[in-house]
This record gives C-alpha cells, sequence and structure tokens, in this order.
C-alpha cells in the first residue's frame, strides 16, 4: 500500500504540468477571458448588459439564467455557470490523459530509466496500476477540484460585477446548488474511470509494445482497421456495419479518456430548458449507463489489454 | 555458504545472433567477479539474465530465487548500475531518495544522506541538470545504501573522468564491500579494477573461456621476457601469446612448469589486459 502511494506520488512529480498546471492553468484563463469580457462589457456598454457576450465571456448564462423568472430555473442557470470551467477543463483532462497513457509505459523504455525503476523491489503490476489509478482517479480528481474551484471564483466574480449596478444577485446565489454540483462532479469519477479504461488500456498496451511511436501505432492501427472492415464490405464480402466499428471500438479505444462520451449511452438526454438538462445530467440519472453492456465489455476489453501491457512491460527486453 | 548465483546451461539467442551459448557458472558469496569480454560477447545479456530482465533457456539460481519468475522479490536483495545513467531525468535529489527510501525495504536512509554530503549534489538538483560524474555519484550513493548481497555494475564507470573513476571504487571498496556482498563488474577499463577482482571471468562469442580466482590465474598464467637467443626454446613451450619489447620478446604461457620458464628469462605476472588480449585474440577477424 505504502508502495502503491508512493508510485502514485512518482506520477505526480514527473507528470505536475499535466496533471496539476494543465487544469490550473486553464482554469486560469477561462476567468481571465471572462474578466475581460466583463471589462470590456462594461467600458463599451457602459451599463451593465447581461447578454453581451465576447469569446469567453459566459455572462449570458447568468442573464438567461436571472431572464427566467422561475427561481430552480434561475439556481440551475447559476449551477451551469458553475459547471462550465469544468467542462472545459474535462477537455484538456482528456488530452492531457489520452498523452499520459501514451507515455506512460514508453518514456522510460526511450530514456532507459526503465533499468532504474526495474532495479526496485516493485512488481510490474504494480507499476502498471499506479499509471491507470493516475489517468482514471488522480487526474480526474484534480480537473473536478481545479473546475469547482474556477467555477466558484467564476460566479462570484458574476456577483460583484452585478452588486456594482445594484443587482442584487447575492441573494440568486443561494439558489445555486454548489454542493450538488460538486457532488455530481466528484459521483462520476467512477463513471469516467469505467468509461475511459479501454482507451486507457489501448493506449497503454500500444505503450508498453510498441518498439518507437506509440502514437503512430495506437492511431494508425485502429484506423488501418476499419478503413479495411469499410473496403470488405465496399466489396460486398463480409456483412457487418462499419458505423459500428468507428463508434464501438474506435471511438472506445482511442477517444473514451475525454469526459463525458458516457451520455451517448444515457436515454431521453436533452431538455428545454436548463433545469430540465441539469436535471438529466445528474449523476444518479447517468448511472444508468451501468445498466448498459457498451460500459461493462469497455472493462472487460480493457482489463486483456492491461493484462497485455504488464507482460510486455515485464518481458520487452529493448534497453 | 551456497553459491550467489549458479547457472547451468544458460542459453539466449537474439533474431541474428547467439548472445548466451550454453554457459555454466558458479558465483560464491564474498567475491567481486569481474566478467570481461569483447564488445557483444554477451556480458549484458548474462547480467540482464541474472536481474530478469531478459528471457533466456537453462537453470539460474540467483540468491535462491528464479529470476524469471521472482524479479520484483530478487530486487530487493539485488542492485544494479548500468553501463549508462538510468536515472530518469526529471527526478529531483530528494525524490529520488524519498522514493527508495519508501519502496526498498533495505534502504538506510541516513547512509544515503551521508555519502550525498561528501559530494555537491543539492536536494532540489534535477538530474537533467547534473553531469554524467555526477548522476554516478548520485546513482552509487542510492545503491551504496541499499543493503543488498549481490551488486551489478555494467559498465559503471564509463563516460567518466578518471577523478570520478577513481573515486567510485574506492567508495566501493571502503564503504560497501564486506565478506557478505558479492560484486559483478563488466568494464573495459580493465587496469581499473584489476587490483580489486578476487575473480575473473571471461567471455567471448557467448561462450566463457575463462573462469578462475587471481590466485589460480597468477599459477596458471605466466609472462617471460626472453632474450632473442632464448626465443626458439620459448615457441617451443607453446606460449598463448608472443610480443616484442625492446628487443625482446615477451612470452605469455598457460599451465606451463614455473620453473622451466625461470631458466628462460625474467617471469612476471600477466596484466589482466595482456591476459584479455592473448585471450580474445581473432575475435574481430
Amino acid at each position: 500500500m505504502k508502495t502503491f502511494y508512493w508510485l502514485l506520488k512518482r506520477e505526480m512529480w514527473e507528470h505536475r504540468g499535466g496533471l496539476f498546471w494543465a487544469p490550473v492553468i486553464t482554469g486560469g484563463v477561462f476567468l481571465l477571458l471572462n474578466l475581460m469580457g466583463i471589462i470590456a462589457g462594461e467600458v463599451m456598454g457602459g451599463r451593465f448588459d447581461g447578454r453581451t457576450n465576447f469569446i469567453g465571456n459566459n455572462m449570458h448564462l447568468l442573464g438567461d439564467a436571472m431572464d427566467k423568472q422561475s427561481m430552480d430555473k434561475v439556481g440551475a442557470g447559476l449551477d451551469m455557470l458553475m459547471y462550465s470551467p469544468t467542462m472545459l477543463i474535462g477537455m484538456v483532462l482528456g488530452f492531457v490523459v489520452f498523452f499520459y497513457c501514451l507515455g506512460a509505459l514508453y518514456d522510460d523504455r526511450r530514456d532507459r530509466s526503465l533499468l532504474f525503476w526495474k532495479s526496485l523491489p516493485i512488481s510490474d503490476t504494480t507499476t502498471v496500476l499506479s499509471k491507470v489509478v493516475t489517468a482514471t482517479i488522480v487526474a480526474p480528481f484534480i480537473a473536478v477540484i481545479v473546475g469547482t474551484l474556477t467555477g466558484i471564483v467564476l460566479m462570484l466574480m458574476f456577483a460583484i460585477t452585478l452588486s456594482f449596478h445594484g443587482v442584487g444577485v447575492w441573494h440568486l446565489l443561494t439558489l445555486a446548488h454548489p454542493l450538488q454540483v460538486i457532488a455530481n462532479l466528484i459521483g462520476s469519477i467512477p463513471l469516467y474511470l469505467l468509461w475511459a479504461l479501454p482507451s486507457v488500456g489501448w493506449l497503454m498496451l500500444c505503450s508498453a509494445w510498441a518498439r518507437s511511436k506509440p502514437f503512430l501505432w495506437a492511431v494508425a492501427l485502429p484506423i488501418a482497421t476499419g478503413i479495411v472492415i469499410g473496403w470488405f464490405k465496399l466489396i460486398g464480402t463480409v456483412e457487418i456495419s462499419t458505423s459500428w466499428f468507428w463508434r464501438d471500438v474506435l471511438a472506445r479505444i482511442l477517444l473514451s479518456v475525454f469526459p463525458g462520451g458516457w451520455y451517448s449511452q444515457v436515454p431521453n438526454l436533452g431538455g428545454n430548458d436548463p433545469a430540465e438538462m441539469l436535471s438529466m445530467l445528474n449523476v444518479v440519472n447517468t448511472y444508468s449507463v451501468l445498466a448498459t453492456p457498451n460500459i461493462w465489455i469497455g472493462v472487460v476489453a480493457a482489463a486483456a489489454m492491461l493484462a497485455g501491457a504488464i507482460w510486455f512491460r515485464r518481458w520487452r527486453d529493448d534497453s | 555458504m551456497s553459491a550467489v548465483i549458479t547457472a547451468s546451461s544458460l542459453s539466449k539467442r537474439y533474431k541474428s545472433s547467439q548472445a548466451l551459448d550454453n554457459v555454466n557458472f558458479q558465483i560464491a558469496p564474498g567475491r567481486i567477479v569481474g566478467l570481461i569480454g569483447p564488445n557483444g560477447a554477451g556480458k549484458t545479456t548474462a547480467l540482464k539474465a541474472i536481474l530478469g530482465l531478459t528471457d533466456f533457456t537453462g537453470d539460474l539460481n540467483v540468491l535462491g530465487f528464479d529470476p524469471r519468475k521472482q524479479r520484483d522479490k530478487l530486487m530487493g536483495e539485488v542492485c544494479f548500475i548500468a553501463d549508462v545513467a538510468v536515472l530518469p531525468r526529471w527526478i529531483r535529489v530528494h525524490e529520488v531518495v524519498d522514493f527508495v527510501a519508501n519502496v526498498h525495504p533495505r534502504f538506510d536512509r541516513k547512509k544515503c544522506e551521508a555519502f550525498l554530503a561528501r559530494t555537491k549534489l543539492t536536494p532540489n538538483q534535477r538530474v537533467r541538470q547534473m553531469s554524467k560524474g555526477m548522476i554516478v555519484q548520485l546513482h552509487l550513493a542510492l545503491v551504496m545504501a541499499i543493503d543488498a548481497k549481490l551488486l551489478i555494475l555494467d559498465e559503471p564507470t564509463l563516460g567518466l573522468d578518471i577523478l570520478y573513476r577513481k573515486q567510485f571504487y574506492q567508495h566501493l571498496l571502503e564503504d560497501y564491500f564486506d565478506e557478505n556482498k558479492t560484486i559483478i563488474v563488466t568494464t573495459h577499463q580493465v587496469e581499473e579494477v584489476e587490483h580489486i577482482l578476487t575473480d575473473l571471468m571471461f567471455i567471448r562469442d557467448g561462450k566463457i573461456v575463462l573462469d578462475a580466482d587471481m590466485d589460480a590465474i597468477g599459477e596458471r598464467f605466466i609472462e617471460v621476457m626472453v632474450n632473442a637467443d632464448n626465443a626458439a626454446t620459448a615457441r617451443a613451450l607453446k606460449p598463448l601469446d608472443e610480443r616484442q619489447v625492446f628487443g625482446k620478446s615477451i612470452f605469455l604461457f598457460d599451465g606451463v612448469e614455473r620453473a622451466k620458464l625461470e631458466a628462460l628469462g625474467e617471469i612476471r605476472r600477466p596484466s589482466v589486459s595482456d591476459l584479455f588480449v592473448a585471450t580474445m585474440k581473432g575475435t574481430y577477424a
């Protein structure tokens, strides 16, 4: 257990830039753009207009919220505002996890520091699992924390701006559900873990196996397979749906590291207004994904691919 | 005490070459063994097999473990420094010390810090900011603080200047080695290690061509400096090697009676490098 903790810490040391600074900087830039939008609105409009919308200015969300007379809808709009930075950070998280997994079992082979790590009494299984946990639990956890904090600062920023214009938003803010937002975001980490596993497994398998250019192998191999299947279909030798391959295989092994992909599996998603929309995104609702076979087939495939990655980690001999 | 390493019919084949060809050897505890061979002779492959880094055929027992199946347990008892600086470039001194201290049960943090205090390394320094000599100092400080039974050094001083090289072996002998430990070292800088070795193994084309302790080697191999008039007699005794220095011939004999040779001229103990050159004649031909 202690070894595992230190392995996670080791990953943090090596990837502090991607795991910690990338979300923090994204959050900071997000806040900065919104601040610039607010200031530009103040200067150009001379008076506050909640609908003024510059790039990155999410004020309109708040404006939308205040237009609605219903209190729930105001609250939902505010919640939406709080979610918005996490959504952006989630995109960044997808890229970070993608490249983290590709490098996880490759970089130390390339610079031969593998020989150092292998000289310690740590099994290859433990090492690989520590990297899986970093990608699927540690990374999204940091993203959620940073996203939530950014969301809170964003709300405060708008509230302060509005209060300069005599709009009493402080009581409106009490209509928001920050705890629910946080609970939903943290609650979606286990979903992220399960959903991202096939991508993490495939990328790590390529990372452990490729002698060079793991990115090329990881991406080119499934795409080439898809093209070959498409070609066979074209000349009529096989009767399988190619869209099935692209959507349920390729996208799952390459793109599932981007959070939120599981919504594609949730039935009846959508709504006419933020409140309805948000209640659909509620974590209790999204956990219905666990009833679909897609996610569990992915988990099983991931287990096989990770077993392969561990095997290659143990026996790949190119140092 | 039983052997630290027992290898029997150890073989390893790469696609194009036989790296190890049915090798048998035993290494006893408390020895410093030099594994010497030309490039591509199979030294590194042998070490990798011992460390469980590569697959092989045959039997290999290292400290009672099978390196193929019990590598992680084995690494609790074995340390190694490889021919290239293998510490990750991003890591800082304090991070690597913390990490090893927490994952290695036999690591003595105080010892390591005492070794580091003798160097110019600072806790926040990253490996990528260090010279090659400093990286080896750091690695050596880590390894010497681990109370391992077996230390494997694969060209540890390659690319170091002479100050670091001298210091390296000196520290190893003074602060690390004792009768419970075993060191296996491969190097091309034979002169540097020949005074510390207790055993010598020559490897050529995947085969062990010489495996003896230094005393036995002193008995078996004798170098004689012979004047030109005695040269023909000396040649008749089938020397391993002959070379000319200042108009005299120096012959290297394997297992010829000492008294016979003393009659021919001045005898002396051959250096390991001369012995090596004589044994490996024609390797690259």
